[in-house]
This record gives C-alpha cells, sequence and structure tokens, in this order.
C-alpha cells in the first residue's frame, strides 16, 4: 500500500482552555485534492497551520511521506520546504516584485544562482498566467495577480504538498475565477492539495474527498457525490444546503 | 549611595525652586506657544497664498534652529537692534516662539483632519468662516489634536533644560551650583536628572487626566468618516 | 571684509557641529537597533530592561543627560570634550531611535513573517530579508526628523565648551559688537544643515519607496 504523503493522528490543539480542534485523524494520498470545509472558527485554519509547523499541536502526530514532523530535534525550516502554502490575504513580501518574490525562496532557501532561480521563476509565473507583470510590486496588482503570484511562490519550491487556506475568501467576486481555475489546473496536473474553502463549486467539481469539519471535530468525510447527494449526518446536509443556497447553487438534498 | 542621598538632602529645597521655575518657564512657554500656534495654523489653513507662505517660513526657520541659538538671539542679538529683554522674559519668548512652531503643525493636523465637510455644514446653517471655526472646527479639532500634541508639553518641559546658559535660575541651574558647591558634578546632574523624570512624570499624569476628561464618546471613530 | 572673516570663522565651527553629527547618529542607530531588537525579541527581563532605558533616557533632558555622560565619559576615558560631548549625544539619541525602530519593526503585519516562515525561511532569514527591509522604509520618515534633531542638539556641545557655531558666534559677537549679526549667522548656518540633511533624506525616501497604485 501505498504511504499516504500527509498522515495526521489524533492532533489536538488548545489555547488556554480553549479547545480549537481535537483527535483528529487524517489522511492523504499523492495527487489527491482534500477540500475541508465548515463553518468558521472550527479550526480549520489552525489544522493547516499545524500541518506545517508554523503552529505546534499539544497532542497528535504528523507525517510527512512516512516521516514524523512533529518529532523532537526536526528542522521546521527544513520541513516547511517541503509544504507550500497559500494565505487568505496572500501575504505577499511588499518591498518585492512579483518576480522576486517567487525567486527569494530559490535563491535564499536552495540557494540556487541568481539566473538559475530567475528562469525557474518565471517560468512558474508563466503557469499561473502572470508573465507580462513579473515587474509589479503587490501594491500594483489585483488580488487575484496577488494570490496567484502566492500561488507561484508556493510551487516555485516544488512542495510535496500544498495547502490552500480559504485562498479566494478575500477577493472581490469577479477575482475569484482567475484563482480557482489555477488551483483547478493544479489539481489536474497531480499536485496533492489540502483546501480550506468555502466555494462548494470548486468542491464538488476538484475534490477527490471532502471533509466537514464543526467545532473542532471531523464530522464526515468523503467522496463529493456521498457528501452532497447522500450525507449521512443531518448537520453535514444543513451545512450543504445552507451553504449551497448561499452560492446560489440549489442541489437536490436527499432527506 | 549614601553620599548622592546626602546631596539630595542637602540641596532639595533649591532644587524644589528650581523646578519650580522649570514648571512656570513650561506652562508660560506653552501659552504663549499655543496661542501663536494656533494662529500660525489657522493661517496655514485658511489664509491667503501669501500668509500662508509666511507661516511656513516662521515654521521652517523655528524647527530648523536649535532654541539654544534662538534664545541667545532673543537675549543677546536683540539689544543691538534697541529690544532689550531680561533673562526671564527672553526665555518666555524664545520658548513660546519655538513651542509654536510645533505646535502649529499638531493644529494644523486636526484642523485639516475635521476638514471641509465640518466647514460646509457650519455655512449651510448660516454662520460665517470665523464663526464654523470658532464653533464647530476648533472645538473637535482641538479635542483631535490632544493626543499627539500632549508630546508637546513635555517635550517643551525638557527644551526648558537650556536656559540656565543665560543665567535663568531653573532647575539646571540649581543643578550646576549643587555640582560646583559638592565637588560631584555627576551625583548633583544625577540628582537634577531624578527631579526631572519626577516632572515629566506628573506632567504625563495630568496629560492624561486632561485627555480623558475631554473625550468625546465615539469621537475619533466619527472623524474618520467625515 | 572684516565681516568676511568673522563670518568664515563662525562657518569653520560647522566641522565641529558636522562631526558631533556624524558620530551621534550613527552611534545612536547602532546602539538603537540594538536596544530595539533586545526589546522586542530578547526576552521578559531584557524587554523590561530596554523598555526602563527608554523611558528614563526620554524623560530627561538632553543637556542634563550631556552633562552626566559627559563627566562619566571623561571621568573614565581621557577624551576631548568634543569627543565625548559627541559620544553622549550618541548615547542619547540611541532611546529615541530605539523606538523609532521599535514602532517601524511593529509596523511590519505578522503575516509577512509568517509567509517567510512559510516557505522555508529561518527566522534569522526572515528578519533580514523580509522585516528589515520594510521597517526601514516605515521608519524613514521619523529616522529624518531624528537627524535633524540630533543636528540641532549638537548646539549644546556649546556648554562643555566645545569650539562649534554657536560658541565662535559668541566669540565673534563679544569681539565686534555685532551680537545680532553673529547670532544671525549661526541661525543660518545651522537651518542650512537641517535643511540639506531632511531635502537629502527625503530624496533617499523616494528612492526607496515601494511603488503601488494610489
Amino acid at each position: 500500500m501505498n504511504e499516504p504523503i500527509l498522515r495526521i493522528r489524533n492532533l489536538t490543539k488548545k489555547y488556554a482552555d480553549k479547545v480549537i480542534f481535537q483527535h483528529i485523524d487524517l489522511e492523504v494520498k499523492s495527487g489527491d485534492t482534500i477540500v475541508i470545509i465548515g463553518p468558521s472558527g472550527t479550526g480549520k485554519s489552525t489544522l493547516l497551520r499545524c500541518i506545517n509547523l508554523l503552529t505546534r499541536p499539544n497532542e497528535g502526530q504528523i507525517f510527512l511521506n512516512g516521516e514524523e514532523i512533529t518529532a523532537k530535534g526536526i528542522n521546521e525550516d527544513h520541513v516547511r520546504q517541503r509544504i507550500g502554502m497559500v494565505f487568505q490575504n496572500f501575504l505577499l513580501f511588499n518591498h518585492l516584485t512579483a518576480l522576486e518574490n517567487v525567486k527569494l525562496g530559490l535563491t535564499k532557501v536552495r540557494h540556487m544562482k541568481a539566473e538559475e532561480a530567475e528562469q525557474k521563476a518565471i517560468g512558474h509565473l508563466k503557469r499561473v498566467g502572470l508573465s507580462e507583470h513579473m515587474d509589479k510590486y503587490p501594491g500594483q496588482l489585483s488580488g487575484g495577480q496577488q494570490q496567484r503570484v502566492g500561488i507561484a511562490r508556493a510551487l516555485a519550491m516544488d512542495p510535496e504538498i500544498m495547502l490552500f487556506d480559504e485562498p479566494t475568501s478575500a477577493l472581490d467576486p469577479e477575482l475569484i475565477g482567475e484563482v480557482l481555475e489555477v488551483m483547478r489546473d493544479l489539481s489536474k496536473s497531480g499536485m496533492t492539495m489540502v483546501v480550506v474553502t468555502h466555494e462548494m463549486g470548486f468542491a464538488r467539481e476538484v475534490a477527490d474527498s471532502i471533509i466537514f469539519m464543526e467545532r473542532g471535530s471531523i464530522v464526515e468525510e468523503g467522496s463529493p457525490e456521498e457528501l452532497f447527494e447522500r450525507a449521512k449526518f443531518p448537520r453535514t446536509r444543513e451545512f450543504l444546503g445552507k451553504i449551497s443556497e448561499l452560492y446560489g447553487k440549489k442541489e437536490k438534498k436527499g432527506e | 549611595m549614601s553620599a548622592w542621598i546626602s546631596l539630595f538632602q542637602r540641596y532639595w529645597p533649591d532644587f524644589l525652586k528650581g523646578a519650580g521655575i522649570t514648571l512656570e518657564l513650561t506652562f508660560v512657554g506653552l501659552l504663549i506657544g499655543f496661542v501663536l500656534g494656533l494662529l500660525l495654523a489657522l493661517g496655514k489653513v485658511y489664509g491667503s497664498t501669501w500668509l500662508r507662505r509666511l507661516c511656513t517660513a516662521y515654521i521652517e526657520v523655528f524647527r530648523g534652529t536649535p532654541l539654544l541659538v534662538q534664545l541667545f538671539l532673543i537675549y543677546y542679538g536683540l539689544p543691538s537692534l534697541g529690544i532689550t529683554l531680561n533673562q526671564s522674559t527672553a526665555a518666555y519668548a524664545a520658548l513660546g516662539l519655538n513651542s509654536a512652531a510645533y505646535q502649529a503643525e499638531y493644529l494644523r493636523g486636526a484642523i485639516v483632519a475635521i476638514g471641509e465637510s465640518q466647514m460646509i455644514a457650519g455655512r449651510s446653517i448660516g454662520m460665517s468662516r470665523w464663526q464654523t471655526i470658532f464653533q464647530v472646527i476648533l472645538p473637535q479639532a482641538l479635542r483631535l489634536a490632544l493626543p499627539a500634541w500632549s508630546n508637546e508639553p513635555i517635550s517643551l518641559l525638557k527644551t526648558t533644560g537650556v536656559v540656565f546658559l543665560i543665567a535663568v535660575q531653573d532647575l539646571m541651574a540649581k543643578g550646576k551650583r549643587a555640582a560646583a558647591a559638592s565637588y560631584n558634578p555627576i551625583g548633583a546632574y544625577l540628582a537634577v536628572a531624578v527631579v526631572y523624570l519626577g516632572l515629566v512624570f506628573l506632567l504625563t499624569l495630568v496629560l492624561k487626566w486632561a485627555e480623558r476628561r475631554t473625550k468625546i464618546p465615539g469621537f475619533e471613530m466619527e472623524t474618520k468618516s467625515s | 571684509m572684516d565681516l568676511g572673516n568673522f563670518l568664515s570663522y563662525i562657518a569653520s565651527g560647522t566641522l565641529y557641529t558636522l562631526g558631533a553629527s556624524l558620530i551621534a547618529l550613527p552611534a545612536g542607530l547602532i546602539l538603537g537597533l540594538l536596544f530595539a531588537l533586545l526589546y522586542l525579541y530578547g526576552g521578559k527581563v531584557l524587554s523590561n530592561l530596554m523598555a526602563v532605558y527608554s523611558t528614563v533616557m526620554r524623560g530627561i533632558p538632553p543637556i542634563v543627560l550631556l552633562f552626566v555622560l559627559y563627566f562619566v565619559v571623561s571621568g573614565s576615558v581621557n577624551l576631548s570634550p568634543f569627543l565625548a560631548g559627541s559620544i553622549s549625544l550618541g548615547i542619547i539619541s540611541s532611546a529615541y531611535q530605539m523606538e523609532i525602530i521599535r514602532g517601524a519593526i511593529q509596523c511590519v503585519s505578522g503575516g509577512q513573517l509568517m509567509a517567510a516562515r512559510a516557505i522555508g525561511l529561518s527566522q534569522t532569514q526572515a528578519v533580514r530579508e523580509i522585516l528589515l527591509p520594510q521597517a526601514l522604509r516605515i521608519a524613514l520618515p521619523s529616522w529624518s526628523n531624528e537627524a535633524a534633531i540630533v543636528i540641532k542638539d549638537s548646539s549644546l556641545i556649546y556648554a562643555l565648551g566645545v569650539p562649534e557655531i554657536l560658541r565662535r558666534a559668541q566669540l565673534i559677537s563679544a569681539s565686534t559688537q555685532q551680537p545680532f549679526l553673529a547670532y544671525s549667522a549661526a541661525a543660518i548656518i545651522y537651518f542650512a544643515l537641517v535643511f540639506i540633511t531632511t531635502r537629502l533624506l527625503g530624496r533617499l525616501e523616494q528612492k526607496l519607496a515601494i511603488p503601488a497604485n494610489p
């Protein structure tokens, strides 16, 4: 059996007395796109940030390609080079151009030569459709363009897995499409992805598996067909129903 | 350490007197600076091109030169033009003229922030320009300016430290006397430093109290949208 | 003709004034940067220590600090009043510069550092490549102001007997009985120094500004 790229075992995170999430078990196979949905504030973002060790879990283990990254003595910086993250607020480096944003990890972390890094960076910017804008600064780009640069920046590091933390939530509606398209292409090309989002259309179309999280626990997990048409738990059906209405897609709901 | 404490015990009445003069200098300088600063700010915001340029020139000159030079110019230089001031008056004048330049900027910023919309509102109910300025804009602007402006009294208190160089008997002058008399300059000036810290602390408390007393609930939010 | 001589005598005090500023400002910057980093990243004890240092140093008039530091410095090392005074001015400025740098660093959003860590940069790399370049641009206007203040405060070394601009103006005023002229000359020279410095730093600000669409 193939070792999953990502395995999370019994993960728990608390801040003081407040439980953010607990006893999370999760597996992501190579090439899969997992979409995590659920009401806001249920720990989805924190979970993502635990995966790339930006936050430390209180309990539990995370395995990246079989290696336990939550073990003591692990070099966190090295782990983060293997995991790509795309943020809700893009978080592009404000003082650098788009090209420099993508190049930085290559020159400073992978210690590539400048010309090689530049060629690679240009390639990635082309892939997300931004080659004409590579010398622009974040302040000169639209939200959708900034987010695509953010995706290119993460991809440039050749990560084993890509994490997306509500990548389109901060975008104006007409700019969401261009970002989702990049993500769709990425998924089709075989990248392993974990996406936290409210975009149900994307989830239905692109996800190999959807996870519904609420109040710090996984309520239900399954393929898009299973969850959207035959959800086992009423709470899942309730949430999907509300969200689908909100996004204007009324689906036939099983009872 | 005990030598230092005994120095303090010996000279603290002197220091207290000096502190009184220092506070007086600060207060008078602040007052003169406020009136003049307000005029400069109004001149810059509402004046003719010529007046605006004059006010800007004043502000640039007084912010672009050291207070000590201004002080010497007024005390030592003016007599040769026929204007002779005694030490205290020269000190008040220098501190006031200097502070005015800084206060003008705080006040101007606040007046501009209150903005056009309040002027339009005032004029639209029939008030004249100056009525609107004094009844509508300034009351709001002064409150808005208070947090930033609070830097000025403290800054001025510290600035008064140089006037002992024209023989004004302020706290620093007393320190100099204590230094000479006790042959312990470091101890004397450290003692003076402690007293200044105390004065700054008291002044800060007074300013915080003033800020609380004059606050209009929700005001800071309002001005952002107007 | 005499006037020319006298004016150039006063102007030569500029060497001392500029010299003092060129010692004090960089000294204040290095110390201020160190103190700011200690305050932000040095742990609770150092952080509180730096906070106290900042409050105390900024609550005492520069002239008082100058005298204290001057006597302390010249008590331990044999330095000219000029050097002792300049170093003291640097120490005084370090407290103000610490606040400027600290404020600027805190202005850079935490998200910037998070994004830097996310692509695998170490903490040191993140601070160096992402935090400091942005903090520098934020700090520049306030720092410009501090530079002007240091030039003006350098006039305080008059009280230590250093033959800078003001001291020379005083000598000329005494020998020519033309105090107004002498002190006006001093004022004009100081003004020119502050003006030029502010303009130059303003140009630097413009050069470093990050382009953005309004």
